[in-house]
């Protein structure tokens, strides 16, 4: 009786071990191919990348994505007429120059010749304008680029040139031109996406992996990838994924905490700065008592933005102190970090002349899928409780809090963070009056025309003093608690190197490379 | 062998009081106020003024897993409090009349069985939104099926037995023969169910805390801490380990209670 | 026969009340599909545009028959995220979700059972007491933590397993086995649990009965009696009780596919909550639920085949 018992645990630890074994055998073949140094990257001739992302693809097309994530891989199939630099300065891509006219009114691009898409067809003009007509949705519906619908026409007088001529001046036109250029005629891009980028699309495995691989044809020569093929792996647990890349079966990790980068010790190359991205305490303006401004100035100088970049960051994030982060350097006010400098006793006599002694009850309303705004809440409660305010934090998933508090605007108080943009007016826009996101309702006149100004002005110093003043309004009316742009830091196994951070979710995996 | 075989029901009893003291001790005293943030002390080891050691917010670990203790008791004993309300109507209903209104019953309570009890407490909270209320009443409902089944079938057990088909024709009221007959007896089983029951609130909200759809911070629950400190893993070992061995303890403190009522119950039987 | 339409019957009540609840849940929950697809930067018209692209500007009611007229014709409709056809979808899906199940459950039984009878054997002895505690630890354990803690030892500490992701079968068998073994385990370790005590439980009473003397009276060995007798009887409600874990199983998938990055149904069903994608989300709960309800009418029929005592008492 006993025997049979015995053998069948027997049975059950051979299993393990033949399972074991046989991975060891395949995992040592595995790490040959996989782990790519760079002897080994000889020896079998093709090197692979792993990419962990958090979240799945919405869609393989360029124009029906909407999912930042997805974006920045995508980004590596598909190249625009410009492209961004790590400054956030636009640089030539699929055209290699293009001139503005004197009243602003008509843009005019060159683009490069010889460029080809995936399957080897050329790209010309005629590509252009027919995306572009389906971006700014002149075949009928919804311009895809907001930006784009300024545009009144386009004309190509020759293969290798664009001519977009506007309905009125909008310096926010510009930027705008880093989206996907795709072939004309083209149907298929949501199943076998094709572009001119420096990667060509290999496969994509749902909730798996997507595969990309060199793009040999790519028209920058100097820009041609070093590394054969890249396979982003959708794995949406965090730690697992630091586990993953400890265990050597995950080459990058974009966006890992300090927790992570402890874990991971040496192994490890890391990139890492600010992300462009406003993460902030929004007081709806609207509501009683965040109408009050001393009510929103003793929130201000209650809240040690310090402490909760400390806590919450683990001390890697800069200071903000209005709606916009110095990752844009060119059109950053500086100064305004220290506009609250915390002071409880001001605080709480700011509270006395508006009237709330006693403090008061405030609801802040946090999207639960994010634990770092839940986290950020909790030292916000902490903090609060000093001057009296008692704060109730109420959760919600983040498709409950897009309907209720982000459009209908039902809610006292929440925490998001707003993520990068290139374009300066897209960030700052969301506090002008009529603007249909601007869900905090400020309401400054002053503010508005500033914006305005900034839209029609074409000198480029003219731009940024407007949007440098726009800034300074925000602090002062204490529109909101403007708290911090959390530093994003990529971490790469020790052979690799070559990823810049971008004021944009943006992965140069044409220059990434092993280490000689 | 009595007494080997009482061991786990010992040491299940031992456990839950242990827990239940620290809870009640709690309400009066921890060391550290539970949400007391001191950024000066964070992921500190258990060391002799932090016993188990400070989280990422410098809370001391030790007065959160104390008061936790309450929110992990409220939670179970008010899931279990709606489980067996519901599940009572309904299978004493199912039990005791038969016939269409059991039909009736039986077939909601086995539509409710189809969904993983896991996801009906998801739909259920993204329905209404995550805290501590709705985490109780999802937990409950979850758990209303397994209540209906077991008290469904004492009752139908026990209707069949003598002394209650006497007073049936003695022509005592449901009511009566329900107090005085049938309950006294189904109260064992019910008791291990509601145990048993007790025990799956806890892992239910720390799976719901892991997907965070659980208890709203900052009040501690233990399922929150455990995915709070899940990223902590390898940096600070300790927050991870102590919360998850307190959750361990509870269930199995309960599990063991469980299986101990019954085994008595099948000895005395 | 009878008792065959009766529970055909009773299928068949069920499965409408499941669709009812599947669909009266699903049109209470908050948010706008098409505003979560396009996010946060999305303007209104956009938002209002998508919305008639989806045909969520449609009565609830409408969408509703929409659906079910759609599943009479097998068609799921289309996934309002990724807008492909939700049969597409799934059909990538399943397996994952149907191997850890497969997987978990013959675990269950290859571990379980043995250990059953050793704690019934051995029973009175410190090696049972120990056996069992250590079994109700497996229960007592939350899920996602042990997960992390095996990845941690065997994935990251003695790289015996992949920490995460999954190998198609067809690819590369061994890989496959390895990658949903950890996972599997995870999710079995609760059923096991409850098998052993439930089996060692029957052991017991069927040790007390009559049949069981008698045998022992005619001189049968021990071995025998066990073999022969009694684990045969005890193991027809271990057939039921594999029943009622399907539904554990694929609720533990839901989590531990999360923590290994399984692409499976539980992951995607998260996902798709949290999305609003409600062609998908629907069909998904459906396929579950009828997958449940189907396996425990089987586990019925099983059960009357095998031991033809039991009455239809339900």
């Amino acid at each position: 009786m006993k025997k049979k018992l015995f053998i069948a645990f027997l049975l059950v630890f051979v299993i393990a071990f033949v399972l074991v074994g046989c991975s060891n055998s395949q995992n040592e073949e595995g790490k040959d191919a996989n782990a790519a140094k760079p002897e080994t990257k000889e020896a079998t001739g093709s090197s692979v990348v792993r990419i962990a992302m958090s979240t799945e693809i919405d869609n393989l097309d360029p124009y029906k994505s909407a999912a930042t994530d997805t974006g920045s891989m995508m980004d590596n199939v598909f190249d625009g007429l410009l492209d961004t630099n790590p400054k956030g300065e636009l640089v030539g891509a699929i055209a290699k120059s293009y001139d503005i006219s004197e009243d602003g009114l008509t843009y005019t691009f060159t683009l490069n010749e010889g460029v080809q898409f995936h399957d080897g067809s050329e790209l010309t003009s005629e590509d252009v304008v027919a995306s572009y007509e389906t971006l700014a949705g002149m075949n009928g519906g919804e311009p895809i680029v907001a930006e784009f619908a300024v545009i009144d026409s386009i004309e190509a007088p020759s293969d290798y040139e664009v001519i977009f001529h506007l309905k009125e001046k909008n310096s926010a036109f510009l930027a705008a031109n880093i989206v996907a250029i795709v072939p004309s005629d083209y149907e298929e891009q949501s199943s076998k996406p094709i572009g001119a980028g420096p990667f060509k699309f290999e496969a994509y495995k749902v909730g798996q992996e997507l595969r990309l691989v060199k793009n040999e044809n790519y028209y920058n020569h100097e820009k041609i990838p070093q590394i054969d093929e890249v396979q982003f792996k959708i794995m949406p647990d965090q730690e697992s994924s630091v586990l993953a890349m400890q265990a050597g079966e995950i080459d990058v990790l974009p966006g890992v905490t300090q927790q992570g980068l402890t874990q991971l010790g040496d192994s490890i190359n890391t990139v890492s700065g600010p992300q462009n991205m406003v993460q902030l305490l929004a007081l709806n303006n609207d509501v009683e008592p965040y109408s009050d401004l001393k009510v929103r100035q003793a929130i201000n100088l209650a809240i040690d933005k310090d402490t909760i970049i400390d806590t919450v960051s683990e001390g890697n994030g800069t200071k903000l102190g209005s709606n916009f982060s110095p990752a844009m350097e060119f059109y950053y006010e500086p100064g305004l970090e220290d506009y609250y400098a915390t002071n409880i006793e001001k605080a709480k006599s700011l509270l006395a002349e508006a009237g709330y002694n006693d403090g008061f009850q405030m609801e802040l309303t946090v999207p639960s899928d994010y634990q770092f705004h839940v986290d950020t809440a909790q030292v916000i409660a902490e903090q609060l409780s000093q001057v009296g305010i008692d704060v109730e934090i109420k959760m919600i998933e983040f498709s409950t809090w897009l309907e209720d508090v982000y459009q209908n605007e039902q809610y006292d108080t929440t925490i998001i963070g707003f993520t990068g943009k290139l374009d300066p007016y897209k960030i700052l826009r969301r506090y002008v009056n009529d603007y249909e996101r601007n869900f905090v309702n400020y309401d400054n006149e002053a503010y508005d025309e500033l914006i305005d100004q900034a839209l029609r002005a074409t000198d480029e110093k003219d731009i940024a003093a407007h949007y440098k003043e726009a800034q300074r309004l925000l602090t002062e009316d204490a529109v909101s608690v403007f708290i911090s742009d959390p530093d994003r830091t990529i971490a790469m196994s020790n052979h690799l190197e070559g990823l810049n951070m971008y004021p944009i979710q943006k992965f140069n995996l044409e220059d990434l490379h092993y280490t000689e | 062998m009595k007494k080997s075989q009482s061991i786990p029901w010992r040491i299940g009893i031992v456990l839950v009081i242990c827990l239940m003291t620290m809870m009640i001790i709690s309400f009066f005293y921890t060391p550290f106020g539970p949400n007391e943030m001191n950024t000066g002390s964070r992921l500190e080891a258990p060391s002799f003024s932090h016993p188990f050691g400070t989280d990422n917010f410098g809370r001391d670990i030790l007065s959160r897993v104390m008061q936790g203790a309450q929110t992990a008791f409220l939670i179970g004993t008010s899931s279990v409090f709606i489980g067996l309300m519901f599940g009572f109507i309904l299978g004493a209903s199912a039990g005791y009349f038969g016939g269409w209104v059991d039909e009736i019953i039986m077939r909601f309570i086995d539509a409710m069985l189809a969904f993983p009890g896991i996801l009906l407490a998801i739909m259920l909270i993204s329905v209404f939104e995550p805290g501590l209320k709705n985490t109780i009443i999802a937990i409950g409902i979850m758990s209303v099926p397994g209540f209906t089944r077991i008290i469904r079938s004492s009752f139908i057990q026990y209707k069949t037995y003598d002394f209650v088909k006497a007073s049936v024709a003695k022509g005592a009221g449901a009511l009566r023969i329900i107090y005085h007959h049938i309950l006294p007896n189904a109260f064992s089983p019910i008791l291990v169910a509601a145990t048993l029951s007790f025990s799956g609130a806890i892992l239910g909200e720390s799976g719901l805390s892991y997907l965070g759809l659980g208890v709203q911070p900052p009040d501690p629950s233990w399922g929150r801490m455990l995915k709070e400190a899940q990223p902590f893993i390898v940096t600070a070992p300790w927050y991870v380990i102590i919360v998850g061995v307190i959750i361990t303890m509870m269930v199995l403190g309960f599990n063991l209670l469980g299986d101990g009522i019954r085994d008595k119950q099948d000895t005395k039987a | 026969m009878r008792y065959i339409l009766y529970k055909l019957a009773t299928f068949v009540a069920t499965m409408t009340l499941v669709s009812i609840i599947i669909f009266f849940v699903f049109q209470l929950l908050p948010g706008n599909p098409a505003h979560i697809i396009l996010g946060i930067e999305a303007e209104q018209a956009q938002i209002q545009q998508l919305e008639q692209e989806l045909g969520l500007d449609k009565q609830a009611t409408e969408r509703y028959v929409d659906w079910v007229t759609g599943l009479f014709q097998a068609d799921l409709g289309e996934s309002l995220k990724y807008q492909l056809p939700v049969s597409d979808i799934l059909v990538d899906r399943i397996p994952v979700t149907f191997s850890l199940g497969i997987l978990s459950i013959l675990l269950t039984i290859i571990i379980g059972i043995p250990l059953g009878i050793l704690i019934a054997r051995t029973k009175g002895k410190w090696i049972s007491v120990v056996l069992s505690i250590m079994t109700q630890l497996g229960i007592a354990i939350p899920s996602f933590w042990f997960g992390f803690i095996l990845i941690l030892v065997f994935g990251v500490i003695l790289s015996l397993f992949p920490t995460y992701g999954y190998v198609p079968w067809s690819e590369d068998f061994f890989g496959a086995l390895r990658a949903l073994f950890l996972p599997s385990l995870v999710i079995a370790i609760s059923n096991i649990a409850v098998i052993i005590r439930y089996l060692r439980n029957t052991i017991l009473d069927q040790a007390n009965m009559e049949y069981v003397r008698t045998a022992r009276c005619k001189g049968l060995t021990e071995r025998k009696i066990m073999y022969g007798h009694i684990l045969r009887n005890a193991l027809i409600p271990v057939i039921t009780i594999l029943g009622l874990t399907i539904a554990d199983t694929l609720g533990g998938s839901i989590i531990i596919e999360n923590v290994f990055a399984l692409p499976g149904l539980g992951n995607l069903l998260i996902e798709s909550i949290s999305s609003r994608d409600f062609p998908l989300v629907q069909s998904m709960v459906l396929y579950i639920a009828v997958l449940v309800i189907t396996i425990n009418f089987i586990v019925d029929l099983l059960y009357k085949v095998i031991d033809p005592r039991i009455r239809a008492k339900g």
